[in-house]
């Protein structure tokens, strides 16, 4: 069991994250205090176009470590501490921010042409596998994630969310129960502009994670969770898949429904996404909800074993396992939409002037 | 006349060393409850091995046995109207010994009075392990709930064939479609030809795979014209002998496999002897009547990746770009072997496993040679996705598979379905004598003699083969279920569902598994 939260403004008016935090801390029995987080879009205006790379090591050393070895295949802009107030959790690893480019010699040299992303995966994913002791847990542009071991108030309180402007925020309560809880695996796991926070157990992770390495991503997480942003990384950025294919790949219908499809071009579409994407399919309990730098959006298992509810008020979009929480982040919510089974919900970011509303997709 | 036609029992009276046989014997034997027999003598005409022989004795007619020739087959036994006969073990009382135990004494004393290879039936017998059997899976407990398949769905339908590694890559939906085959669930019917099993016995497994919408292979017998309403369904053939390849049947299939090799008998041909050469199977066959069918060990045009590659896409041009398999036994060097297969154009690779059955192959082949089908398949399927062509080929995987636990554990390992032939033949009254190339199957499966094959009943194999796939999809579900996945997609090289019982480290980490407790 976990508790997750969910808000965005679809015209980027940015807050701070007390709404955020409200919505998680009412869903405090939903954790048991070894794991929270928060991810928030749109904090980084001054640094907009590099990768925000947060950093969590064990000590300096390691630390250092990871400094030289982002320095090698990056020019670091800025390096900062990530503020913290440690007065209710004094044990934690050190954290730090850099704001990075890739080293444009380095791209050139790469023997198979590569983009700035692809570059940057692979090194974020250097550091996870090879750096024993410190591991990247951001790596996005004008996004950043925040989390811990503790409770969401805690966590909340120790990277000093309150000090932060977002449109997108997500919030995750965990209650760890097939993976250790540590700092590494508490929720939004994160890849570039991916974050996804996660309530459930991910039966096919075995097969997800195998599926992934093939494609040179690399799980070191220890939590089945992880699967997920790496996932939703290959099918829309690498495979040029649209967000609402991508949902029908990781929460697929059966295929007993497939196949009475009527509308033959939609069949073979279902068709063709399962059979090609059949290891990246997701089984086993989920609600899951995704931020991405256009927008937000939520997806359940089939037989939705975890909750997931969405609500809506003027220009905000709230997503959250319990109603109420969508109440406590906005009392005069204008509708409340409970997605069916293994119905994707999406929003995206107004980019001019229509606004959007959270409507389930393929009702 | 010589030595050898003179009964020992005369002789041991002239001579001081007699001519005993030692060999001759056999290990089990019908018991007979005397007071029950009516003298009938049904067991007599059932066993076709004259095991069993009617005598006259103080004016009953009395079942009597020989004590040379009973395999075990059990058809006196379950023929038997009044439940008279019993088969008993009969075994050689030897000296206990860890070396010379009874199979490697009968073993010599069987060749030494024939001078031959000897032969036998069924996929190996020996102490190699069985991995299968030090595997356990996984169960939902609390944290994520399991799926009752008697109330949600709960999902086998599995694609064969080509695939792509992305939505983008597909052009052309049709031809995407035509690579691909849709079974109902991930099993198939392991190939067994026409002249080693009979009509009766294809045929109902062609109607089983019609009707529950999955696949029968033909082996390299061809295919009968009975069998031709069947071919939607059929992966027909072409071995090394080229039995039966004709215009209209490389048509007709399904889809084609090539067969390479054999688990019970890697690297070896097949003979199917003159006399069982008979009408239907020479005409199937196309060869004249008793003549012997000889496959060669190997297919001589194939003697090298490249010509493989040339023979598939001979078929592929031939067949309309139907799906081509190819089937390989399970060696040292498989992962690489089966690398090339698919570099060189298959859709499918069949991998025929140690414990491979056969109607014939020389025990000595049978016991020694090859690798089980859990270690191939575990390095083929992670040498494929370390290649990133795992999606141009599906994983057939046979050799030995005895239930829907060995299916889900191969499945979870990396197939993407499982070949069945033995169990097939038990679920039709086998009882794995092992005398399958004899010609006399006494449940008329493994013989195409006139009579003995009316044993088989295609309508009552049909139904047992169709009950027996039934119960093992109910299971194969209980076992999704119980692992809370609902569609077998995610089952399908989910090697974390599955723990090691008793392996050392590198039969685990070639297995790709965890150990038990990890």
């Amino acid at each position: 069991m976990c508790g997750i939260a969910g808000l965005i403004s679809h015209q980027r008016v940015k807050e701070n994250g007390s709404r955020i935090r409200q919505g998680i801390v009412l869903q405090n029995d939903r954790g048991n205090g070894l794991g929270a987080g928060f991810a928030a879009y749109g904090i980084y205006p001054d640094y907009q176009k590099l990768y925000a790379i947060h950093v969590m090591a064990v000590d300096s050393g390691r630390m250092m470590e990871v400094k030289d070895y982002l320095q090698e295949h990056f020019v670091i802009h800025n390096l900062e501490d990530i503020p913290v107030w440690n007065k209710k959790i004094n044990d934690h690893p050190l954290v730090k921010r850099f704001f990075v480019e890739p080293r444009a010699s380095k791209i050139q040299e790469a023997p198979v042409p590569v983009n700035e992303d692809n570059y940057t995966i692979e090194k974020v994913m250097g550091v996870n596998d090879r750096l024993e002791g410190a591991f990247v847990f951001s790596s996005g542009k004008n996004v950043g994630v925040f989390k811990g071991v503790g409770t969401p108030a805690d966590i909340y309180d120790f990277f000093c969310l309150d000090d932060y402007e977002g449109y997108t925020w997500l919030a995750h309560n965990r209650f760890p129960t097939n993976t250790p809880g540590w700092w590494g695996g508490a929720h939004p796991f994160n890849l570039l502009d991916w974050s996804i926070v996660h309530n459930g157990e991910i039966s096919s992770y075995g097969i997800n994670r195998r599926y992934l390495e093939g494609f040179g991503y690399k799980c070191r997480m220890q939590t089945d969770s992880e699967v997920v942003a790496y996932l939703l990384d290959l099918l829309i950025r690498v495979h040029g898949l649209s967000i609402e294919d991508a949902t029908l790949v990781l929460a697929p219908p059966y295929w007993s429904s497939v196949e009475r499809e009527k509308d033959e071009e939609t069949m073979e579409k279902l068709l063709a996404l399962k059979i090609i994407y059949e290891s990246a399919m997701l089984n086993g309990p989920f609600a899951i909800l995704a931020g991405f730098d256009e927008g937000m959006f939520s997806i359940t298992d089939n037989t939705k074993l975890r909750p997931m509810t969405v609500g809506q008020s003027g220009n905000y979009s709230y997503f959250a396992s319990e109603v109420s929480a969508l109440y406590e982040m906005e009392p005069e919510l204008e509708h409340i939409v409970t997605p069916r089974a293994g119905q994707p919900c999406v929003v995206y970011l107004e980019p001019e002037e229509e606004q959007q509303d959270a409507v389930p997709a393929g009702s | 006349m010589s030595q050898s036609f003179v009964s020992p029992a005369t002789n041991a009276q002239q001579d001081p060393s007699p001519r005993v046989d030692p060999g001759l014997r056999s290990a089990y034997r019908p018991v007979f409850n005397l007071d029950a027999c009516d003298g009938c003598g049904i067991c007599a005409r059932e066993c076709s091995f004259n095991e069993i022989r009617m005598e006259t004795r103080a004016g009953e007619k009395v079942p009597v046995a020989n004590g040379r020739s009973c395999g075990a087959c059990h058809r006196c036994e379950y023929t038997c109207p009044l439940g008279a006969i019993n088969i008993e073990e009969n075994k050689m009382a030897l000296r206990p010994h860890a070396v010379w135990k009874d199979n490697a004494i009968n073993r010599i004393h069987l060749q030494a009075s024939s001078g031959a290879v000897a032969l036998t039936g069924l996929g190996a017998d020996s102490e190699v392990p069985n991995y299968f059997d030090h595997i356990l899976f996984n169960a939902c407990q609390v944290t994520n709930p399991s799926i009752d398949p008697q109330r949600e769905p709960m999902e086998t339908i599995t694609y064969v064939g080509r695939k792509a590694k992305s939505f983008s890559e597909i052009t052309d939906w049709q031809s995407f479609r035509n690579s691909l085959i849709r079974l109902s669930m991930p099993v198939v019917f392991a190939p067994m030809s026409y002249g080693s099993i009979n009509l009766s016995f294809q045929k109902a497994m062609a109607r089983v795979a019609q009707k529950k919408g999955l696949l029968w292979y033909s082996g390299e017998g061809g295919l009968h014209k009975d069998l031709e309403p069947y071919s939607d369904c059929v992966v027909l053939q072409v071995a090394s002998g080229r039995f039966g390849v004709s215009q209209e049947y490389l048509r007709a299939g399904r889809a084609y496999q090539i067969k390479i090799g054999q688990g019970a008998k890697p690297g070896i041909g097949g003979h199917l002897p003159g006399e069982k050469v008979l009408e239907g199977i020479s005409e199937t066959r196309m060869i004249p009547l008793h003549s012997d069918a000889i496959s060669p060990a190997p297919q001589h045009d194939i003697y090298s990746i490249e010509d493989l590659r040339l023979l598939i896409y001979a078929l592929k041009e031939a067949s309309g770009y139907k799906p081509v398999c190819v089937k390989i036994a399970a060696v040292h060097n498989v992962a690489a072997i089966a690398s090339g297969v698919v570099r060189a154009g298959a859709d499918m690779i069949y991998l025929d496993g140690y414990r491979g059955g056969s109607g014939a192959t020389p025990s000595i082949v049978r016991d020694n040679v090859g690798i089980p089908i859990e270690l191939a398949l575990a390095v083929v399927d992670q040498r494929l996705r370390e290649e990133h062509i795992r999606d141009q080929a599906s994983i057939v995987a046979a050799g030995g598979i005895r239930n829907s636990a060995d299916v889900m554990k191969a499945i979870a390992l990396g197939a993407d379905v499982v070949a069945i032939g033995t169990a097939c033949l038990i679920a039709c009254g086998c009882h794995a004598c092992q005398r399958c190339g004899s010609g006399k199957c006494p449940w008329g499966i493994t013989t195409n003699d006139p009579v003995l094959s009316q044993r088989l009943d295609v309508d009552w194999a049909e139904e047992r083969l169709s009950n027996l796939l039934e119960g093992w999809h109910h299971e194969m579900q209980e076992i999704m279920g119980l692992n809370g996945i609902y569609d077998l997609g995610s089952f399908r090289g989910n090697r974390l569902i599955l723990r090691g019982v008793g392996l050392n480290e590198r039969e685990l980490s070639i297995l790709g598994i965890q150990h038990a407790g990890e």
